[in-house]
């Protein structure tokens, strides 16, 4: 890695200072994004800025039936958080499920969704469940948060505080991981609330995104026949050395089917 | 150079390292700790594990600098006065290691799932040590040794 300083925030405002006072900041969270890539030399930033130390940013509440998580809260913390087991089970399962016990102990829920890598688990978590990103001066909702590969809605020097996740009445998460590197080749978030359902795919695109035909069929008719005959165009897909587009679209299709029938058993 | 205090396998140390200082670095280069080991450059092997306040971590991904003030335990402070860690026999054992590479790490990880009451199965002893990659076994025998060594630990815990 390159030289660089490392400055400890007391408070978001702090944070926000040393941001702007710096040539090239760069928050870090639990860092197992961001100093791989400086490892690697894809980024090099001037100045670090731990938001490690500023207290409280990792709290998980619940306030009314909104499931309140802090930017700094571990994958380990909420999948063994009986408050996420309890409101959303789908949610516990996603963050157990991210890289390996050692990433999960520091990589935190504000440093996936603020990556917005494309094969990342919160996304799908975010957009499925219809989450709202709380930062440091706005509420973004997650239907407008996911611009593009690894950018976001957020200004330069923008702080995710929390995410809010409201109740839905049923969630799923299927994962399809690729098999060396653990992120997901695909993964489906299936949620239904009042009878509608919403559905976030992550590693299938340069984004996250939602299924809008699939979500139109189940909407109407939550059943596996409903969906038969929906596919998913393989023109917008990631083809890479692990899988084609076209098998990525069969497998987003297979995981919808399978997160149908969880939710129908 | 910044100046941190860490606990290391017990002991209270103050240490001086660069801000791009990671923790394996300042074990290895600094405290000659070359039990914990590097085998990649992108956070997947594991072979760097140590066990920083309780919880396993890579430790070629975490600043030193960021864990000033924290217990860090390694390979090295396992044992106990001299006599091996009952993972560390499991392992000798099962012959649970071939090269003995990742050793140090996979031994960090199994104690750290065995701590945090994983369940001792082998579905799940393999789910919680894909963080830590073998060339040599093919697995068989690391789990075969956790499943002795975790279920020592319990017998010398009760
Ligand atoms: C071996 C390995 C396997 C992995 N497998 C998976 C997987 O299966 N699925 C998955 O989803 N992820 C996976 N990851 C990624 C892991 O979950 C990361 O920890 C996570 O994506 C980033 O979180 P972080 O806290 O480490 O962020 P950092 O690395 O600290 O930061 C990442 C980026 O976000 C910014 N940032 C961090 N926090 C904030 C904030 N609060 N507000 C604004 N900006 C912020 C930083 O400036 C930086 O640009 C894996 C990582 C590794 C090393
Ligand atoms: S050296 Fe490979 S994960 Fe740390
Ligand atoms: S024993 Fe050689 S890498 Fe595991």
């Amino acid at each position: 890695m390159y030289q660089f300083k490392v400055h400890k925030a007391d408070k978001l405002s702090t944070a926000l200072d040393l941001f702007n006072a710096s040539d090239e900041p760069a928050y870090i969270a639990g860092g197992h994004t961001l100093i791989p890539t400086m490892k690697q030399r894809l980024s090099a930033p001037s100045d670090v800025i731990d938001l490690a130390t500023i207290p409280g940013l990792d709290a998980i509440t619940l306030v009314g039936d909104t499931l309140q998580i802090g930017a700094m809260a571990t994958h380990a913390k909420v999948a063994a958080s009986s408050l996420v087991q309890e409101h959303c089970a789908a949610l516990a399962n996603l963050a157990g499920g991210i890289g390996d016990r050692q990433v999960r102990y520091r990589g935190t829920i504000g440093g996936s969704l603020a990556n917005n890598d494309p094969a990342a688990d919160y996304p799908a978590a975010a957009l499925g469940l219809g989450a709202q990103i709380v930062t440091d001066r706005r509420t973004i909702p997650s239907d407008t948060f996911f611009k593009a590969m690894f950018e976001t809605a957020l200004e330069p020097d923008e702080i995710i505080q929390a995410i809010h996740f409201p109740q839905v009445d049923q969630a799923v998460y299927l994962k399809f991981p690729n098999p060396a590197s653990r992120y997901a080749m695909v993964g489906v978030m299936l949620t239904r609330t009042a009878g509608e359902t919403r559905i976030a795919i992550t590693g299938a695109a340069a984004s996250v995104f939602r299924a809008a035909t699939f979500e139109t069929a189940l909407t109407a008719d939550f059943s596996v026949s409903a969906i038969e005959a929906v596919t998913l165009s393989a023109e917008t897909l990631n083809t890479d050395m692990h899988a084609s587009a076209e098998y990525r679209a069969h497998l987003c299709k297979v995981l919808i089917q399978r997160g149908v029938e969880a939710l129908t058993a | 150079m910044e100046t941190i205090e860490l606990k290391i396998n017990g002991r209270k140390r103050t240490l001086h390292c660069l801000p791009n200082a990671t923790l394996v670095e300042v074990l290895r280069d600094q405290l000659h700790l070359t039990g914990t080991h590097v085998g990649c450059d992108t956070t997947q092997c594991g072979a760097c594990t140590i066990h920083v306040d309780g919880c396993a971590v890579k430790a070629c991904t975490v600043l030193a600098v960021r864990s000033d003030g924290s217990d860090v335990m390694t390979i090295e402070g396992l044992a106990e006065n001299e006599a091996s860690h009952p993972m560390q026999e499991a392992f000798k054992a099962c012959h649970g290691l071939q090269c003995g590479f990742c050793t140090p790490g996979m031994i960090m990880s199994a104690v750290d799932l065995v701590n945090k009451g994983c369940a001792l199965e082998p579905s799940a002893i393999r789910e919680a040590l894909s963080g830590n990659i073998c060339r040599c076994t093919g697995y068989q025998n690391i789990v075969a040794a956790v499943m002795q060594g975790a279920s020592e630990m319990q017998e010398q815990s009760s």
